[in-house]
């Protein structure tokens, strides 16, 4: 009587997606519409109400919107969904359901450079403070924990240098604390790894990057685990206390293991407003559809031109975790066993200005500020993204001076490399 | 009958064959889950009966509440459950005295009780525990997907519409 469980490339195109009820249309359509007529005022109090479930308005929810959310909860093997505008307005809508002004969490300090912008520097202005931790060491978040403390925040594959995290092990100090654990799977994507089933509560991505893939569409998801229990403690009353603009229910009790989801849309969705556009929601649908396979290649992509830098006499280092001799490469095995993904750094012998001249040499990589496209992309960091840093916060960040930040694209490879080549040549 | 795991035509098969159900434990509180679920299995054409011992004789959703299902004015073909896993013996007691018994008894979310179920199941009851029938309606129907829940259902074929804008059916 138990009921077949499809696999992950199945997922990647059904999950979610039924036929459109009046067309037929098989592709999931854009609804781009603001909103959405009620049969009367009872159904209209029922979906304000949250007692149907059902579209109000699209800043809240959207038919598009919504297969794109099912997908990554079934992707990731979670409970529920919520795509919102933007990885960072994911991260916003996670910790403002979990914060107070006041209260604390502890991030990895391995991070994508505008999260720790977001982190150290935005998020001040709400009084919520982020404690800095070392992702290679467990131990080290336990220290900053005390009784304001919310939430663990790590990355799976750690942006820039693509250091993969002991995700089970950050989970037990979460949860030792009685705290939930948040992961940034944007570099690993679940065609990777899927941390839920290694211990976290929540996960957070860019879908910008790898699972829209085409370099075309803004987006972010927040997808809930369903493993947290809300009212354990009195830490989140967002959760656990009833809410007064909605009759007085409360939402873990009502909503059960999709709680989380659900207040993160009907509170912060509803009411900081950053709502993903239905076309873009449409555009990343379609690029999950060919996750599997463009993930693979990507990450056979980058196991070639990382091995071909290592060996070239104007690069001085290459960190990538899928080179066997990596100290990161066993962890990796453990927790991606499929490939390190796209993205890594190298370091020039020549520095800083070695690191412009490589950027600026390049004809078919292109040189910008994003990862996850078809395209090869490129960075210096030093430069560009982690320029707001420190020289410290840079090498504490795996940016510093000398370090240049591939994503490789789905291409052929010895045409990636020959431009790499040539470029390295000017350097 | 293995209750750590339902499979979907299974408990389809039971959504769509039942007409009538009786709530126990059905709160007049609007922010109460057994008040959302009763309001929700109305809305898909469910006969619903209320039972509350401290709202009988007022109206829950427009609908008598009964103190007992003994005082019920009709057969049901279903049992919800809303109460604690702990109560569950006791209501099993009032159900197998019911005449007829219902087809189904269903418990839900976090209620549990295996050795009342095997007594239901005894006299040919079907049991589901720790489940929520509006989740599961709406899970099977594919509108849970509508705010991002993951429904586990993945189908090429039509949905269910049922009258009215928004609202699914589930398929048969």
């Amino acid at each position: 009587m138990s009921q077949r469980v499809p696999g992950f490339e199945t997922l990647a195109i059904h999950a979610g997606a039924q036929p459109d009820p009046a067309t037929g249309a098989r592709i999931t359509p854009i609804y781009q519409t603001t909103s959405y007529v009620f049969n009367d005022t009872d159904h209209a109090a029922s979906l304000f109400g949250l007692q149907a479930f059902g579209n109000i308005y699209t800043r809240i929810m959207n038919p598009t919107q919504a297969v794109l959310e099912e997908r990554l909860a079934a992707l990731e093997g979670g409970t529920a969904a919520l795509a919102v505008a933007s990885g960072h307005a994911a991260q916003l809508i996670v910790l403002h359901t979990l914060m107070s002004s006041g209260d604390n969490f502890v991030s990895a300090r391995q991070l994508y450079g505008g999260s720790i912008n977001q982190f150290g520097h935005s998020f001040k202005n709400f009084g919520w403070e982020v404690r800095w931790a070392d992702a290679k060491d467990p131990d080290s978040f336990a220290g900053q924990i005390d009784d304001r403390t919310k939430a663990i925040f790590v990355e799976s594959f750690a942006n820039p240098a693509g250091f993969v995290t002991d995700i089970a092990a950050l989970a037990k100090v979460a949860h030792d604390a009685g705290l939930p654990l948040i992961v940034d799977n944007t570099m690993a994507t679940p065609y990777l790894l899927r941390p839920i089933e290694h211990g976290a509560d929540i996960v957070v991505h860019s879908l910008t990057k790898f699972l829209g893939g085409h370099g075309n569409s803004m987006g972010g998801v927040i997808v809930d685990g369903g493993t947290f229990d809300w009212s354990a403690s009195d830490k989140y009353p967002m959760l656990s206390r009833p809410r007064e603009e909605y009759g007085g229910i409360v939402l873990h009790e009502t909503f059960g293991n999709f709680g989380f989801a659900i207040a993160c849309r009907v509170l912060g969705l509803r009411d900081l407003g950053p709502a993903i556009a239905p076309m873009n929601a449409f555009l990343i649908l379609n690029g999950i559809e060919t996750l599997p396979l463009r993930m693979q290649r990507h990450c056979d992509n980058a196991l070639v031109v990382a091995r071909h830098l290592t060996g070239h006499d104007k690069v001085d280092w290459v960190e990538y975790s899928g080179l066997p001799d990596h100290p990161n490469h066993a962890l990796l095995q453990r927790y991606s066993p499929n490939g390190a993904g796209a993205v890594f750094t190298f370091g020039l012998k020549g520095g800083y200005e070695a690191g412009v001249r490589f950027v600026e040499g390049l004809e078919i990589v292109s040189h910008l500020a994003n990862i996850g496209d078809t395209r090869t992309l490129v960075i210096h960091p030093a430069s560009t993204t982690h320029r707001q840093l420190t020289d410290e916060q840079r090498e504490a960040a795996g940016a510093g001076n000398n370090v240049v930040r591939l994503s490789i694209g789905i291409e052929n490879a010895p045409d990636i490399i020959a431009d790499i080549d040539q470029a390295l040549a000017k350097a | 009958m293995n209750h750590d795991a339902y499979c979907n035509e299974h408990i389809a098969g039971i959504l769509n064959s039942v007409r009538t159900i009786a709530v126990v434990g059905a709160s007049a509180n609007v922010a109460r889950p057994s008040y959302f679920v009763a309001k929700y299995l109305i809305a898909k054409g469910y006969t619903v009966h209320p039972v509350n011992p401290g709202q009988a004789g007022n109206e829950i959703l427009g609908r008598p509440v009964y103190a007992s299902l003994a005082d019920l004015p009709e057969p049901v073909d279903m049992v919800d459950v809303f109460r604690g896993s702990d109560a569950v013996p006791g209501v099993t007691d009032a159900i197998l005295a019911m005449e007829p018994l219902p087809k189904v008894v269903w418990m839900q979310l976090t209620v549990r009780h295996d050795e009342s179920a095997a007594r239901l199941e005894e006299r040919g009851i079907t049991v589901v525990m720790n489940r929520c029938p509006k989740i599961e309606y709406a899970r099977l129907s594919g509108e849970i997907g509508w705010n991002g829940v993951n429904s586990s259902v993945l189908s090429s074929r039509r949905p269910e519409l049922r009258s009215g804008y928004q609202s699914f059916g589930i398929r048969r």
